[in-house]
């Protein structure tokens, strides 16, 4: 049942821990449309949260780590755009990625009443637990689930890109301390 | 014609010590994040090209500060060797993509 998938991934986002992913079972397996709405939905979340960080971090190296989020998402997600018009897939909203635009959007209102380098803590601290979740979905649920070969590459593509972007992210954070 | 033979091999030998016997261009691919081969061996002198496959820029950044090579989507860029050594190396951009240069004197 997706729905029971879905209310364990959004619980997990919640808490931002992606251990608690892994207790989804297999029979909950999203669809590939589902899937590359969620992954698409993924990166225009974080373009969103570079959008707002070049608007208002303090930092240069905030500021140039946002830059980088922004043009390795679009790009993904133009890669991602790219194959399910390919593959004749219409993208499928779903409660997963209702509840990653739900949080994301309550992560934006509170990340804007901040400023200077009270922003730019928060912002970096929420891209290495967004980086995080996110990953976290992709190895052990999106990953397995999907069943075209061509989506399941873009995917690990999509998770080796997360994966360095957790791993910039970190270095940021540690700089800004 | 033995005279004009050893001509030519006069000028093929001049040519041969001209350009120095070891300065080669090794080519290194940055394809879906991983940089291959990750352990390169190179020469002072040698000319290091990294070319980057992806629709992601990525870059050649020294671990000891040596170079720090910019690779925009889609474009490839070099590098001469200057120092011997063991230089590791990463993207900034995905600190995930790392590969090791053994440069020789
Ligand atoms: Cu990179």
């Amino acid at each position: 049942m997706f729905v029971r998938w879905s209310a364990a991934i959004a619980a997990a986002i919640l808490l931002s821990s992606p251990a608690l992913l892994q207790g989804a079972r297999a029979a909950d397996k999203p669809t590939d449309p589902q899937i590359a709405h969620i992954a698409y939905t993924a990166g225009v979340i974080d373009i969103n949260a570079a959008k707002q960080a070049q608007k208002k971090a303090k930092s240069k190296d905030v500021k140039a780590f946002a830059a980088d989020m922004l043009r390795d998402h679009e790009a993904v997600n133009k890669q991602a755009l790219a194959l399910v018009k390919k593959l004749n897939v219409t993208p499928e909203d779903n409660d997963t990625s209702k509840a990653l635009s739900k949080q994301a959007s309550d992560k934006l209102a509170e990340l804007d009443k901040l400023s200077g380098a009270a922003f730019d803590k928060a912002y970096v601290a929420n891209e290495v637990a967004y980086h995080k979740t996110v990953n976290g979905a992709l190895e052990t649920q999106l990953i397995p689930s999907a069943s075209n070969a061509e989506l399941k590459n873009l995917l690990q593509t999509g998770l080796k890109i997360f994966q360095g972007h957790q791993q910039h992210a970190e270095h940021v954070a540690a700089e800004l301390k | 014609m033995p005279g004009r033979l050893s001509t030519i091999a006069a000028a093929v030998v001049f040519v041969a010590m001209a350009v120095p016997a070891h300065a080669a261009t090794i080519q290194i691919m940055m394809e879906n994040l991983e940089m291959s081969p990750k352990d390169a061996s190179a020469k002072v002198g040698d000319t290091i090209e990294w070319i980057n496959k992806d629709v992601f820029a990525h870059t050649a950044t020294a671990r000891n500060g040596d170079f720090d090579v910019n690779l925009p989507a889609k474009k490839s860029a070099t590098f001469v060797l200057k120092k011997a050594g063991t230089v590791d190396y990463y993207c900034r951009y995905h600190p995930n993509m790392k590969a090791t240069l053994k440069i020789e004197p």
